[in-house]
């Protein structure tokens, strides 16, 4: 019997296509998540918009409150550490969280370096900005890769940004000749077989999903027609006045992405979506996306 | 040659597109079905795997689930489809279609690090088939007329009953078609 090999963290991955996973802080969420029919649930400590406004050092959560989420929900249960942080990540295999989440959302534990994602059995989503540093990350051993947006700003703009420049940057290598793939491979900073992969099969090993500021059912359905399987809802639904009915809005949003006709009824009753923030009101130092390499 | 069949793929929610490239491979016109009336334009139809509590409740938002129902033509359930088709899922929060009369029980095999890859056999070829296993629910009781068609030692892991087909696992993520080429006898009957 093989458990924990690449084909069977990726088999996990295909099952969250077409679905949203979204932030909880407390069983409490995790239940209105799970019955907004989420696919999955990120367990965490603060919601992104909270990690920005307190400062300090965000770190893994607790596990007394992961273990309390996994007990509450049926759906899969997903927990972040922070870039470089292998033992916190080995906790939370040894908790069975389902996913691990190595993430620029919390302070990076190492500067240098990411977690070598081959040395566990877990399968881990990383965030990138462009193909080279998704493929770093698919090089680390990442089962899933998501687009890292601007966690905590409810703007959509920087998710669209990243979603846009690797599919951008997976059309340019399709069009490459052999001899120039090495070339390629030295710019993008990527491991040169995961780059002849791509150029071959015109996408990523691994699903691609989207995070990083969806505040509404429209900036979902946004992230899937440009090509992300899965939304990440971070602060959107529970910043928002009516998470349960916003929750599953954006779960609809994210199957019937094709159908403007049900996005407007889908977003009709809906209440104030979260606050938004201006990324040029974010200070370059405090720009989340700019963690990790 | 199977191109006089449509095969209509469930797809809200899960692995829809690894079977709808499956069965491209196979030569057969397929669907996505989103919509209760693309349900009639289907000769078979897929229930993917996926999360069953999402997909349950999508159904429900959709307005499809009396058109999933009726359908009586032959269907294929893979992980969540075949909780959903079983006559019992063992959760309140998934109400199940019970048109195959077996027990299913949800995530029976523990969390993400007990997920496997596991040679199965089957009782209508010699070779065996590698089978993926992912968060994969069991399958027990299985009523009269239920023909069970493979099985990992003793676990019940694919049967059919009448027209309809349901594994544990996920043919659809590996290159083998042997059990979408079952299924698409079935449609053909």
């Amino acid at each position: 019997m093989n458990k924990g090999s690449f084909e069977v963290k990726v088999g996990l991955a295909e099952m969250l296509k077409g679905g949203v996973i979204m932030d909880v802080t407390t069983p409490e969420q995790a239940k209105i998540a799970e019955d907004a029919g989420a696919v999955a649930v990120m367990a965490l400590e603060r919601i992104p918009a909270d990690i920005r406004a307190d400062g300090g050092i965000a770190r893994m959560s607790s596990p007394r409150v992961i273990k309390a989420i996994q007990d509450t929900v049926s759906i899969p249960v997903m927990a972040k550490c922070r870039i470089g942080h292998f033992v916190e990540a080995q906790v939370l295999e040894a908790l069975q969280v389902d996913f691990i989440d190595e993430s620029e959302v919390l302070t990076p534990a190492d500067e240098e370096n990411h977690i070598w994602k081959h040395d566990f059995k877990v399968p881990f989503v990383c965030g990138c900005r462009d193909l080279g540093e998704a493929l770093r990350r698919i090089g680390e051993g990442a089962a899933m890769m998501r687009t890292k947006g601007e966690a905590g700003s409810g703007n959509i703009v920087e998710a669209v940004r990243h979603m846009r420049q690797v599919q951008k940057d997976i059309r340019m290598l399709t069009v490459l000749r052999e001899d120039e793939l090495m070339a390629a491979a030295k710019k993008l900073g990527a491991p040169f077989e995961i780059v002849k992969l791509v150029a071959k099969t015109g996408k990523l090993p691994v699903p691609n999903f989207a995070a990083g500021g969806v505040a509404t059912p429209a900036d979902a359905a946004l992230m899937m027609q440009l090509g992300a399987e899965t939304v990440f809802v971070g602060s959107g639904i529970f910043k928002s006045e009516d998470p349960a009915a916003r929750a599953k809005a954006i779960v609809l949003a994210t199957t019937y992405y094709n159908d403007p006709q049900k996005l407007a009824e889908i977003s009709m009753d809906l209440k104030e979506a979260m606050e938004g923030l201006d990324i040029a009101s974010i200070p370059e130092e405090e720009r989340l996306a700019k963690r990790g390499w | 040659m199977n191109k006089d069949l449509t095969i209509g793929v469930l797809g809200l929610q899960g692995a829809f597109a690894k079977h709808i490239a499956m069965l491209e491979k196979l030569n057969v016109e397929t669907i996505q079905v989103r919509y209760p009336e693309e349900l009639d334009r289907c000769d078979g139809l897929i229930f993917p795997g996926g999360e069953s509590t999402t997909m349950s409740k999508l159904i429900d938002e959709m307005h499809i689930r009396d058109q999933l129902a009726k359908f009586d033509r032959p269907i294929f359930g893979t992980c969540a489809g075949a909780i959903l088709m079983s006559s019992d899922s063992g959760d309140s929060r998934v109400p199940t279609f019970n048109k195959v009369p077996i027990k299913a029980h949800r995530n029976a095999w523990g969390r993400q690090l007990e997920s496997f890859i596991s040679e199965i056999d089957l009782s209508f070829d010699t070779d065996p088939f590698k089978a993926v296993f992912i968060r994969s629910p069991k399958l027990s009781e299985p009523g009269k007329n239920v023909k069970v068609l493979g099985k990992l030692k003793d676990e019940i892991v694919l049967v059919q009953y009448e027209n309809l087909l349901l594994s544990t696992f996920h043919p659809e993520l590996t290159d083998d078609t042997r059990i979408h080429e079952y299924f698409i006898k079935l449609v053909k009957k």
